[in-house]
């Protein structure tokens, strides 16, 4: 073996669907095989985008690969994610993405006319988010080596001054505010999933979130830490920065929006709304003083408009995420395992 | 969603709550037979809000957690060949067979697609008439009919290739065995409501009245659990043994007819290993001589498999109610839902999963009080 | 086991000799085999599991049940006798008293 493994990955030989499922074994795979081969400081704090000094300006660099199917879905496609995913990285370190590269791995035997509709989405993607695609690649892999189209973007940003939104800002007594209703982008794309398809009159929340951490910057620079629950849905994200910060998050479970269309349809598939992909939501983690004042100047912006403050981080349990249920009770919040599956019981 | 969003009405959950509260004079040990109810007190934080008198015991109503591992085994041999296509419920992907689970089987370059209904593996037979395709037919009374119904179909429509692998199981003599148990603690039971929906509810008064023991038809949302306790609990307080339906809206005497023919010509009873228990007499189902064409076993025959269980893994006792999941010594040390011993770690209604996913804080909480350290 | 739940049937029709509806859960739209329950109507809720109608939702007797537990509380206030046996009263959803908790409650439940 090549790269030195501090701790074996356990009962894996091969990579299962797991790895790229945005919880504990996609971590894993990070900690255990990347990070070790590749060293550095930077990458050692395992942010979604990565703040480097370079000249004397603070840039915000990060990079994401989407291999979504089907290429279009209600809300979007993938040209769509293929901007809003990577821009979001930049704006959950406070930045405005400035300029974007774009890969397109294609497979052979792909319309031409399926190609420019993805291009077509992406372009008016980056115009919205007000990123300028600079430089691209395009490979061809054989009918069958690939799923169609596969994209893969990087973006480079401007951190402003006296912006520093980091998971080890946060402190007891945070307040947690979500941005909006969450499990939209994942109910729409599992409707239209191979073999999961059902009706549903609900579209992917996938937008651009910089406009929205515009405003909240505008409010107060002093906000502590910011992250879009993407994969793995808020679960994840929260078990992120509980874990990054060492605190603990009470999520009142009633005060998370989750719109009845999700939740229905997570209960027909047997899921839980916490796990649910969002692909324009965030989560933000704001100093109690600065919380009400935060969550009214979100609720002005249009990506902001059903804000919540959702729960609260706490000197209890450090790392653990913590659900007071509608009942009275309390669960544990943990982080999805891997890849969220459709139960019958 | 209308009809549940009322029954998981706070103040009323109070109102029950306080209903039990009054009626319950003395400790009582009762058992939700269903995972799925599992999941719901768990999830809610049920058991929590109880008074301590009354103690849930969580059954063997998984269908995941009681498969046995030699039939996932079987499910892994037959997934991995090159000709078949290997359909299951998403419940069994992560499922631990001897040394691997299906997500490897595909991660090994075998065609294992998940499916919402089983209906969804028949025409992933009938769109690739060249393949084999297999699905996994696991499940209790209530999951056992839609199976049935595609080995029906594919014989009426002609659809060669398709076959089931089945294991399914009965509630009836699962609660027989366990009350035979000498260890048995269970003085109730929430009796499982959609098993019920199929079923009726004409086997359970003879087992009420032999072990003496209360059965409550319950249901699935927080007020149904509340009410198949309090039901259960004036029963005990009043020293009755009787079968009651606490589910109406889903539960007719009779069960549904159509769905019990099927089952009567598609299956036949059979004796049935439950995984960690062992094998109870007439347990289970298995196809009827009439459909062996479509037994997957019987297609593949899938033979010197090395079936293996981890020995620490004491799932067995779990599941007949006699040990606290956390009372197990691999609990969230070896034994956690990414590294599981035994399935009902795996398996989001499994009791242990449950356990150590939602319960994780308290038992935290208690161990460090009593111990000064913590498990996790 | 057995994750099943009340779906109301927008449609019915017949496909490839199989009786099939199209049934609406809260917004959410599935394919259900109708097969064991072939007189379930339109406009009906039926308890579906993976893909299949296996129950009736009797819709008079979940309103009988809420019905039931409302009272819970009226029966200890009013005899202080919990062995009191709970019948359901058909005008009790009439009657509640003016319990500004209940509301609340009942708006946050449909979140």
């Amino acid at each position: 073996m090549a790269w030195t493994c501090p701790m074996p990955l356990r009962d894996q030989s091969r990579v299962v669907m797991g790895h790229g499922g945005g919880g504990a074994m996609s971590a894993e795979l990070v900690e255990h095989v990347f990070a070790p081969a590749f060293g550095g400081p930077v990458l050692a704090q395992l942010s979604d985008s990565a703040a480097v000094e370079l000249g004397g300006a603070r840039l915000a660099f990060s990079t994401d690969s989407f291999v979504v199917r089907p290429l279009f879905f209600p809300g979007g496609s993938i040209g769509d994610l293929a901007v809003n995913g990577t821009v979001n990285d930049l704006a959950m370190s406070g930045a405005r993405a400035a300029y974007m590269s774009c890969g397109f791995i294609l497979e052979e035997g792909v319309e031409l006319s399926v190609v420019g509709r993805v291009a077509q989405a992406l372009g008016a993607a980056a115009r919205t988010a007000g990123v300028e695609v600079v430089t691209g690649d395009t490979k061809v892999v054989e009918a069958g080596h690939g799923d169609g189209i596969f994209i893969n973007t990087s973006a480079i940003g401007l951190v402003p001054p006296g912006v520093d939104l980091r998971p080890q800002r946060v402190r007891p007594g945070d307040a947690v505010i979500v941005s909006g209703p969450i499990g939209v982008h994942g109910v729409a794309i599992m409707s239209v999933r191979e073999g999961l398809e059902f009706g549903v009159e609900i579209e992917s929340d996938c937008a651009a979130l910089g406009g929205l951490v515009e405003a909240m910057l505008a409010v107060t620079q002093d906000l502590h830490a910011l992250r879009d629950p993407t994969r793995g849905g808020l679960a994840a994200a929260l078990n992120e920065i509980a874990a990054a910060s060492g605190t603990g998050v009470v999520v009142e479970e009633r005060a998370v929006p989750v719109p009845p269309p999700v939740a229905n349809a997570c209960a027909v598939l047997g899921l839980d709304p916490m796990y649910v992909a969002n692909e324009g939501k965030l989560v933000a983690f704001v100093p109690r003083e600065h919380a009400d004042a935060v969550l009214a100047a979100m609720r002005t912006h249009p990506l902001g408009r059903e804000a919540a403050i959702v729960g609260e981080t706490v000197q209890t349990h450090p790392g653990m995420v913590v659900a007071r249920t509608g009942l009275g009770g309390t669960r544990v919040v943990d982080m999805p395992i891997g890849e969220q599956l459709p139960r019958i019981c | 969603m209308k009809y549940i969003e009322e029954f998981q009405d706070p103040a009323l959950a109070r109102k029950l709550l306080d209903d039990i509260r009054a009626t319950v004079t003395r400790p009582w040990a009762l058992m939700e037979v269903c995972g799925g109810q599992t999941h719901t007190i768990i999830r809610h934080g049920i058991d929590q809000l109880l008074p301590d008198e009354v103690e849930l015991i969580h059954g063997p109503g998984c269908p995941v957690c009681v498969t046995p591992l030699e039939v996932i085994d079987k499910a892994l041999e037959i997934a991995s060949r090159p000709e078949v296509i290997f359909c299951s419920f998403g419940d069994m992907l992560r499922v631990p067979g001897t040394g691997r689970d299906l997500f490897q089987v595909r991660g090994q370059g075998g065609d294992v697609r998940v499916v919402y209904s089983p209906l969804d593996a028949l025409r992933v037979a009938q769109e690739n008439p060249d393949r084999e395709v297999v699905f996994f037919g696991i499940g209790f009374e209530t999951t056992a009919p839609p199976n049935a119904m595609t080995v029906y179909q594919a014989r009426r429509l002609g659809i060669p290739n398709f076959s089931l692998l089945v294991s399914h199981v009965r509630v009836p003599p699962a609660i027989e065995a366990i009350m035979r148990s000498p260890s048995c603690r269970v003085q109730g039971f929430l009796a499982a409501g959609h098993v019920c929906s199929v079923m009726g509810t004409s086997e359970y008064p003879e087992l009420a009245e032999r072990f003496r023991v209360p059965i409550v038809v319950t249901g699935f949302e927080p007020l149904d659990i509340l009410e198949g306790v309090r039901r259960t609990v004036q029963q005990l307080e009043r020293g009755e043994h009787t079968v009651e339906n606490a589910y109406p809206r889903a539960v007719q005497p009779e069960g549904n007819p159509a769905a019990q023919a099927m089952l009567a010509d598609v299956f036949e009873v059979t004796d049935r290993a439950w995984r960690g228990i062992g094998v109870i007499p007439a347990s289970g189902w298995r196809l009827s001589s009439r459909y062996r064409e479509y037994d997957a076993e019987h297609r593949f025959s899938v033979t010197g498999i090395d079936t293996r269980e981890p020995a620490e893994c004491r799932s067995g006792e779990v599941l007949q109610g006699l040990l606290k999941p956390h009372e197990c010594e691999a609990f969230g040390t070896t034994c956690t839902p990414r590294t599981p011993l035994g399935a009902t770690m795996v398996s989001s209604e499994g009791a242990c999963a449950a356990y150590y996913l939602y319960r994780r804080l308290d038992l935290e909480q208690k161990t460090v009080s009593r111990e000064g350290a913590s498990v996790v | 086991m057995c994750l099943a739940v009340p779906g109301k049937v927008l449609g019915i029709e017949d496909r490839d000799g199989t009786r099939m509806a199209t049934v609406d859960f809260g917004g959410v739209v599935k394919e259900v085999c109708l097969e064991y329950l072939p007189d379930l109507q339109v406009g009906e809720y039926a308890i579906v599991h993976v893909g299949f109608a296996l129950q009736r939702l009797d819709e008079d007797s979940a309103r009988k049940t809420l019905e039931l537990f409302e009272t819970l509380g009226l029966l200890q206030e009013e005899f202080g006798d919990p062995w009191e046996p709970a019948e359901p009263d058909a005008n009790g959803r009439t009657e509640q008293p003016a319990d500004a908790g209940d509301g609340a409650a009942a708006q946050e439940a449909k979140r």
